[in-house]
């Protein structure tokens, strides 16, 4: 039983500090721009150039052909 | 403009490393499972056994497959989120090199008998430390480039790469803690029940934080950028990842229910697991949901075809997984093939699916150029699915069948099957179901092999280079006001305190108790520690993976008092270095096996268990009694055990050997008398030693 001793107050201890945390998030407005991180994430950087304006990657311009790996520069 | 050229080659060594290792983990695992099914394809070498190849087969797939998946992953998507290359191209390389060299250096030591007997930790401390010290440059590398980014928000997939980082750091260390015999041989710091919570404290993390958070990180990675969808909820995603790193911690008990832990802690466990549902609901539906308005894609998209799957793998294996954890489900799940059923869903279906996805978008885009066939990874597709079906749905009905007929009564109150052997043979079909599940996936992994090879032979590889404007600071000020989690998301060490925090209050409240408070673990004046034969004997017992078919536990079930005998008290393990209690049936519990026998019986089984035990599906340790017995290490053993805290006295330690060879003088004499003489310098003594002692000093106590 002595084991409660160590139990009780650390998860006492431990769900006050999540109550405490998730009120502190919610009144300092943590979520007020949930909103441009996930449509950042989409948007790859333009790929380099070299000197004579080729792509430095090898890979010819984008044609708008059908398939996955032609989804790169615009994602939408 | 800045030019930013990333680190693709790392990359396309750890995706070149993935599928070399996973090909050689998933044979493994079709091996074992042939194994299983008739135990000749261990083709009568002694380094292919069942329990050698075993850890070999979870190693590989989780380490090497996984693992190198992870790396390759997490180097792709940190750079392109970070804006930068990687902070160090030496670490990388070093990195990439050692991690590959811990995989061979693991392989062999399986095959040659070198573990450490604990499931997912099999790996001896010279090769712990390896591991140890390559994580350590991993996190170096990846803390390095958080540091030197050019994007001051990080993105969720970051969260997770960081908490999976620290987490494993602190679970390796501290599970594997252990105090060397030999380069080849140590004993944990822990014993018995302490050995127990900390290992499935472990092993359980090692799910949710290796096979889990790495590949949520990876999935709000890729999932959105094949599908050109923004995640679903971005709101969610930081509730599913705060919520996870605070639950999975205390789920680890729920892998030893009815054991010997104290109820408490198994409680807590089965709660906390019961709880993990939320979160991990609402990550696959935030990962489902990312697809909406692209649903039609996945009749033309492979990448999304896989990915679609993954995810909802991940949604059952998660269901699965707290319902399993319940005590009352547990009675009839743990030691069945459910167990192995419920990890293959997760681990073929959930990692295995999200893995190929990344490879199909990853290859094409790298090398420049489009999929070679995309018919090719359409069967890949359905190859896979099939084979998973086929592994997770006879191993329902193989681990359902077995628990119930272990549990089976007669109306004379006896056990219905009270030979284990019939509970084994009849899930023979079940077992080469399974074996056909494994091999449709394992050729579905061999079609992407040739498609992906195709892919990048037909393309040009290059590192990409990006033009991102302006020459601003990389820290530049923000409009936005900097709210608490906002600050913690900028600051990348501060985050990984606080994840570290989180994290290991979890595993303190549930270990500390056991260490510190001594009535817990109520010790039996009767129970002796292993005389020195018998501790050569249970090593051999850790060195052949006993315990991946023999459980040392019996549960307090009536049908395992009335088929093995008293159930087992917490106080019987307290000299047991590692714990043995085991995971898996395939064979009978041993905690009990004592004294069951005569020892000519086990020499026999051991030669061949079916001159004992016909239908047996064990495999021959014929070389047991062929082998010599060494004892060079054993007076070392014992002073690492008394170093420990085992009270073996001066005396013992000192003649640790002369006592040793006379005890297996006595072991043969008493095999000489049934009418096979000649073993008293053979390993099987030893092992005969011990198996003969399992179990028996409590009996000597008066019960």
């Amino acid at each position: 039983m002595e084991v409660l001793f160590v139990l009780i107050p650390v998860s006492v201890a431990l769900a006050a500090a999540s109550v405490v945390a998730c009120l502190a998030a919610i009144r300092g407005g943590q979520y007020d721009d949930l909103e441009s991180p996930r449509w950042r994430m989409l948007f790859d950087d333009r790929r380099a150039r070299g000197a004579d304006g080729l792509m430095l990657n090898g890979e010819k311009e984008p044609t708008g052909a059908t398939g996955p790996q032609t989804r790169r520069s615009n994602p939408l | 403009m800045i030019t930013v050229r990333y680190d693709d080659k790392i990359v396309k060594s750890f995706l070149i490393a993935t599928l070399f290792w996973g090909t050689i983990g998933m044979t493994a695992g079709v091996l074992l499972a042939l194994q299983l099914a008739d135990w000749h394809f261990n083709f009568g070498l002694k380094w292919l056994s069942f329990g050698r190849l075993r850890p070999v087969h979870t190693n590989a797939v989780i380490f090497a497959f996984a693992g190198n998946a992870i790396f390759a992953g997490v180097y792709y998507s940190s750079q392109r989120l970070l804006k930068t290359r990687l902070f160090s191209d030496v670490l990388s390389r070093i990195h990439f090199w050692g991690w590959q060299l811990i995989i061979v250096l693991a392989a062999l030591s399986f095959v040659f008998g070198v573990t450490t007997g604990k499931e997912y930790a099999e790996l001896e401390w010279p090769i712990d430390i390896l591991v140890a010290v390559i994580w350590l440059v991993f996190a170096y590398n990846f803390f390095g480039t958080l540091v030197k980014r050019r994007e001051k928000h990080l993105y969720v997939a970051l969260w997770f790469y960081i908490g999976t980082i620290i987490t494993i750091t602190v679970l390796h260390v501290v599970n594997s803690l252990a105090i060397p015999v030999s380069l080849t041989k140590s004993y944990p710091i822990y014993a018995g029940v302490q050995d127990a919570l900390v290992q499935w404290w472990y092993g359980h993390n090692a799910v949710g934080f290796f096979l889990t958070t790495p590949f949520l990180g990876m999935m709000y990675y890729f999932v959105p950028k094949a599908a050109g969808r923004p995640v679903y909820s971005y709101r969610l995603s930081i509730m599913h990842f705060w919520a996870l790193v605070f639950l999975y911690i205390w789920a680890g008990p729920h892998h030893l229910h009815y054991t010997a832990l104290p109820d408490w802690a198994q409680s807590l466990g089965m709660v906390f697991s019961v709880m993990l549902l939320a979160p991990s609901w609402g990550g696959m539906i935030n990962g489902l949901l990312t697809l909406r308005g692209a649903w039609e894609r996945l009749r033309t998209d492979p990448v999304l075809k896989f990915f679609a799957a993954a995810i909802t793998f991940y949604g059952m294996s998660t269901f699965e997984g707290p319902l399993m954890s319940i005590k009352s489900v547990n009675a009839l799940s743990h030691y069945t093939d459910w167990t192995v059923g419920h990890v293959h869903s997760g681990a073929l279906g959930w990692v295995g699916l999200l893995i190929f996805g990344m490879c199909y978008w990853l290859v094409p885009r790298m090398w420049n150029t489009k999929l070679h066939s995309v018919a090719m990874a359409n069967a890949h597709f359905w190859l896979a699915l099939v084979g998973i079906l086929f592994y997770v749905v006879t191993m329902w009905a193989a681990g359902v069948t077995q628990g119930l007929m272990w549990k089976e009564f007669t109306a004379d109150a006896m056990l219905a099957y009270p030979g284990f052997v019939e509970t084994v043979t009849k899930l023979k079909p079940y077992y080469w179901g399974r074996a056909l599940g494994g091999a449709l996936f394992l050729a579905g992994m061999i079609v992407a092999l040739v498609n992906l090879w195709k892919t990048a032979k037909g393309g040009r590889f290059a590192d990409e280079q990006v033009s991102l404007p302006g020459e601003e600071p990389a820290h530049a000020k923000s409009t936005i006001s900097m709210h608490w989690h906002a600050v913690v998301e900028r600051k990348p060490l501060l985050l990984a305190l606080l994840t570290l925090v989180v994290m290991s209050v979890g595993g303190i409240v549930e270990m500390l108790p056991t260490f510190l408070v001594k009535g817990n673990i109520p010790t039996i004046a009767s129970v002796k520690p292993w005389t020195p034969l018998e501790l050569e004997g249970r090593d051999m017992y850790v060195r052949e993976g006993c315990y991946t078919c023999h459980s040392q536990m019996v549960r307090p079930f009536r049908d395992e008092v009335a088929r093995y005998g008293e159930y087992s008290r917490p106080g019987e393990f307290i000299y047991d270095r590692p714990f043995q209690w085991g995971s898996k049936r395939t064979g009978p519990d041993l905690h009990r096996v004592g004294g069951k026998y005569s020892s000519l019986w086990h020499l026999r089984h051991l030669q061949d268990p079916r001159l004992t035990s016909p239908g047996s599906l064990m495999p021959s340790y014929a070389f047991l009694l062929e082998d010599e017995l060494d004892l060079s290490t054993t007076q070392r053993k014992i002073k690492v055990q008394r170093m420990l805290g085992t009270p073996y006295t001066e005396d013992e330690e000192a003649n640790a050997v002369a006592i040793a060879r006379a005890q297996a003088r006595e072991v043969a004499a008493e095999l000489e008398r049934d009418g096979a003489p000649g073993f008293e310098n053979r390993e099987v003594v030893a092992l005969i030693a011990y198996l003969q002692r399992l179990g028996t000093d409590i009996k000597k106590g008066g019960l």
